[in-house]
């Protein structure tokens, strides 16, 4: 098979890669730019581990192919904190607790930030309906709930 | 080895604080490496091909096409495996199971793999791979299975345990009962007797991260594993038995896991990584599928209890019995026994009867979760208990507090307890505000007791202190939920140090002595036991060398707050030495400084809860939801409060999940039909309210700081405190679990009828 | 002596008796009188068997000595999560 040659920006850089047609991003990120953030927790859109930002949308890259990555933009974890400089979200994360065998937490952080870049002022529902779609087995919610309500505090106050 | 293990009811200066966790920074930037994250030079891709049959016999597998398929460089199937088990019962079920030998047993079954150059060519090898079956009948209900014409899955089993060796093999593998008093006798005197059958349903322990690893044999024999377990060291041995290998020469790394719960301390694909990687002469690559983790890997029992109990008029239970069959998958377990154990455990009962059966079912092998067995049987037993406290008009947290177990009662599982914690989470539940809180229409109130055992277990740590006077501790326990932190807390506490200057790393099995499986809720319990035996080695030493430096006796220097003193008012004139100070002499003081620990931390403390929750239920739909929830436990000492507090949580949301929604679901054709989180639905966020958590400490004689094992006892309560919610909502009995829409309205509808 | 009870299942290997009066110092040779007294129970302390020492259950410290007068019960060694 002929390989799709790509040229898109990943976390603000320029990255170029050659990848098969039916090759998902998340294949792309982790097995050929050693981005192994993302998470393939099902491979069938159902548990969002492998969560990214492509061109301002939250999308699960299992369900994304590598060439539908031409021109765009794309975020992953890797680009979520600047520098040394951990993003709110990132912060809270760890202060609260709200991660146990951190698996998941990846794909949380980047619907996370999603989430509030659209709705700065959530209330408790709509955190719980934003980030429905990321599974997570091992804290039942309730201390990423918390995680995600400081850290919008802290951002409007920022 | 002169290590004290009793309470010692000290103050705390770092255990029972709250700060981050060590490996936290990695995990929330995408750095931290789990199982699918490693990879080696060369690796080839390893898949399994599985057995699309409930049961069948495998007659003949050709693998030529797929030998001769451009990439492939191994295929292998249970000829490459060769029986090495040398009569261990327990070992030849994990070997036929990591690959079936004759039989095929469950759909998902692996029956053989390849290893190729990447994952297209690893799926179209197995396409090519030719099995011809002669599909035999199969059975995966486990009652039915349980029934004398039901079709047999091995017929070498007669049934264990019965006074007379039975004269037919069966796939019931085993009885077991437990139990004092007289139940006849008990019965006789009750005057109100509750009398019910339950049935709860099979589910997985629905860890986000697949099973992964990589394997590399080399050919001197030689290997390393890197993968996600709850237990390397039990891997080790495991993989070096089936596979020939001398277990000192086969490094397993345990990666970050992405969760467990019981579902890692199992092999599966281990084996059949380093048999390919073996064959191929090359590093192997093998992460599971999310649809290959539901059919071949977990599950729990299903089940079908049967439960009496009998009470007087004043409140008291004169009896009680249970009869629990639980589904072990096609091999033989011990899952009926341990909820034959934990039944009534929480109850002071004079006259009490479990008779647990081990039931064979075309179902992948029962593996561990969280607290095996006991949900299941918590649920059968606190539903009877709280019907028999409507029957007799007495309030069922009353009911239960008259009733429940505390120091010096005999468990109903044989032993007397010591110093316990039912009857205080009883009380802190009486008066949690969550119980006098208004219910709307169409909401109903449970609560429901749970218990568990906890263990203990080999274990082994490392504290070396580095010159700067930094500390790092290699410890052997997987860390499945912030032990870094909690160990780290415990080795400051012990050393009178800072927090800060603690490094927690879990070491592969190369660079420490041998450590069980994490499981039992043992990771904190047992290598904190190990943390502060290692810490207080390297006082002794720390205290030698600045003797030393002082040079005075050993015996006139004591260590307090993280220093050395020179103790008596002749030593006036001596400044207290610092932990720093002393590391930093310590190339001319005698070397290093480093502390160990090779224990086997018994005594692991018995933990108990109890949860409250409210649910709404629709009428017209079924549909439930969880409005309010909360739970009361002991943890002896909560080391790091915010990881007990999410150990709570996290249990509760798991019961939760499995009281409404999850279940494994079999077509008549044997054949799985939901493998996926589509269709096996876990809580959502939006699912769930915010989870209530009270933490109780009563401190467990058995450990220095009265540490209890939290991790488990928090899945007990739920299936029955929902169950109670449920049926105090619609008013009907609820019996079967899950209580999805479906059956509920059954339910509804059967009571409508009479 | 100590008084030794075992759980149903292992009574049944153990002459159908629950409860044996064993001069025994520690696990290790409470295990061993057993095993000499029924054969059959040897399988089973292969498997695991703990020992719960008023209450205390041990899986593994078969140096435990049994203090006179204990409350001594034998449990099958249980799998956890």
């Amino acid at each position: 098979m002929a390989g799709v040659a790509v040229s898109t920006t990943i976390n603000g850089d320029a990255v170029e890669y050659l990848c098969q047609p039916d090759e998902t991003l998340l294949e792309v990120l982790r097995d050929r730019l050693g981005l192994t953030g993302a998470k393939e927790g099902c491979g069938t859109g159902d548990c969002g581990a492998c969560s990214v930002i492509v061109d301002g949308r939250l999308v699960c890259s299992c369900l994304v192919l590598g060439a539908e990555a031409e021109g765009r933009k794309v975020e992953t974890i890797e680009g979520m904190a600047h520098g040394d400089q951990l993003h709110p979200l990132q912060q809270k994360f760890l202060e609260h607790a709200a991660l146990q065998c951190g698996i998941c937490t990846p794909g949380f952080l980047i619907a996370a930030k999603d989430l509030l870049e659209k709705n700065p002022s959530p209330t408790e529902e709509e955190i719980r309906f934003g980030l429905a779609g990321n599974l997570c087995r091992c804290t039942g919610y309730d201390k990423i709930v918390r995680a995600v309500q400081d850290a919008a505090e802290v951002m409007k106050g920022a | 080895m002169n290590f004290d293990p009793r309470y010692s009811g000290r103050n705390f200066s770092s255990v029972g604080t709250r700060p981050i966790r060590p490996d936290g920074i990695d995990k929330v930037t995408g750095r931290a490496r789990y199982g699918a994250d490693f990879n080696m030079a060369g690796q080839l891709v390893g898949r399994i091909l599985r057995s699309p049959h409930a049961h069948a016999v495998i007659k003949k597998i050709d693998t030529s096409k797929a030998e001769k398929l451009a990439g492939v460089k191994a295929v292998i199937t249970a000829k490459d495996l060769p029986d090495l088990t040398d009569g261990d019962a327990a070992m030849y079920d994990i070997l036929d199971n990591s690959m079936a030998r004759t039989k095929a047993l469950y759909d998902g079954h692996a029956v053989a793999a390849v290893a190729a150059i990447d994952a297209r060519i690893a799926r179209q090898a197995l396409k090519l791979i030719e099995v011809d079956y002669e599909v035999l009948p199969h059975i995966t209900d486990v009652d039915e299975a349980a029934q004398h014409h039901a079709p047999l899955i091995n017929d070498q089993i007669f049934t264990e345990g019965l006074e007379e060796k039975p004269a037919k093999p069966s796939n019931v593998t085993k009885r077991t009962q437990f139990g004092h008093g007289d139940v006849h006798k008990g019965f006789a005197q009750a005057d109100f007797i509750v009398e019910r059958s339950f049935k709860t349903e099979q589910t997985h322990q629905g860890y986000i991260e697949p099973h992964a690893c990589v394997a590399s044999v080399n050919p001197d024999g030689t290997a390393d594993l890197w993968v996600c377990t709850q237990g390397h060291f039990v891997y080790r041995q495991h993989c070096a038995q089936l596979l020939g290998l001398e277990a000192s020469k086969l490094r397993v790394t345990s990666s970050e896991i992405g969760g467990g719960f019981g579902g890692k301390t199992h092999v599966w694909a281990e084996p059949v990584a380093l048999a390919l990687s073996r064959k191929a002469g090359r590093p192997v690559k093998l992460v599971m599928t999310r649809d290959e983790v539901f059919r071949a890997s977990g599950p729990t029992s299903a089940t079908s209890i049967d439960v009496k109990i009998g009470a007087r008029k004043d409140g008291t239970i004169t009896a009680a019995e249970a009869t629990l069959r639980y589904s072990c998958g096609p091999y033989a377990g011990s899952w009926a026994e341990i909820g034959a154990m934990t039944a009534f455990a929480c109850y002071n009962l004079e006259n009490v009867k479990t008779v647990g059966y081990e039931v064979l079912v075309n179902r992948p092998k029962t593996a561990a979760y969280r607290a095996p067995s006991a949900p299941m049987a918590a649920f059968a037993v606190e539903s009877a208990v709280d019907e028999l406290a409507h029957e007799l008009g007495m309030n069922a947290v009353d009911f239960r507090i008259k009733n429940a177990a505390q120091e010096g009662t005999r468990a109903s599982y044989g032993p007397v307890y010591g110093p316990i914690g039912i009857g205080p989470t009883l009380e802190a539940v009486k008066n949690h505000p969550h119980m006098k809180a208004p219910l709307k229409a169409n909401q109903g109130r449970g609560m429901a007791c749970g218990f568990w055992f906890n263990f203990g277990g080999q274990t082994c740590t490392d504290l070396n202190i580095g010159m700067d006077g930094s500390v790092s501790l290699a410890v052997g326990t997987v860390d499945v939920g912030g032990s870094r932190a909690s160990l780290s807390l415990v080795a400051a506490e012990e050393l009178g140090i800072d927090y800060s200057q603690v490094k927690a790393i879990v070491a592969d099995t190369s660079s420490l002595g041998y450590n069980d499986m994490t499981d039992g809720s043992r990771g904190t319990f047992s290598s904190s036991m190990a943390t502060i035996s290692a810490a207080r080695n390297a006082i002794k030493i720390l205290r030698d060398r600045a003797a030393q430096m002082w040079d005075i006796p050993v015996d006139d220097v004591v260590w307090e707050k993280g220093h050395a003193i020179a103790k008596g008012e002749k030593y006036g004139n001596l400044s207290p030495l610092s932990l720093k100070d002393i590391a930093a002499k310590s190339g001319t003081t005698g070397g290093p400084i480093a502390g160990h620990s090779e224990l086997v931390a018994d005594g692991a403390g018995v933990s108990f809860a109890t949860h409250i929750c409210d649910i709404e239920v629709d009428p017209e739909t079924g549909a439930t939801r969880v409005i309010r929830y909360t739970v009361v436990q002991d943890a002896g000492k909560a080391v790091h409060p915010t990881y007990v507090e999410g150990q709570y949580q996290g249990g509760a949301a798991q019961g939760i999940g499995w009281a409404l929604n999850e279940e494994y679901i079999y077509g008549k054709d044997g054949r799985l039909q939901n493998a996926g989180f589509l269709d096996y639905r876990i809580p959502v966020c939006s699912d769930l309210p915010m989870i209530d958590t009270q933490i109780l400490e009563i401190p467990n004689p058995n450990h220095p700081y009265g540490v209890r094992g939290v991790g488990e006892t928090s899945i007990v309560p739920p299936l029955a405190a929902i169950a109670n919610a449920v049926s105090n909502a619609v008013g009907v009995r609820m019996t079967h679990i899950p209580m999805s829409p479906p059956r509920i309205l059954a339910a509804l509808d059967a009571e409508r009828e009479g | 002596m100590v008084e030794v009870t075992l759980w149903g299942s292992l009574s049944a290997v153990a002459g159908g008796k629950s409860r044996h009066d064993i001069e025994a110092k520690d696990i290790r040779e409470l295990f061993r009188k057993l095993a000499e007294q029924y054969p059959g129970i040897e399988p089973w302390i292969d498997r695991g068997i703990a020992v719960a020492i008023d209450g205390t259950i041990y899986r593994d410290t078969w140096s435990k000595e049994l203090p006179p007068g204990a409350e001594i019960f034998l449990l099958p060694r249980l799998a956890g999560g």
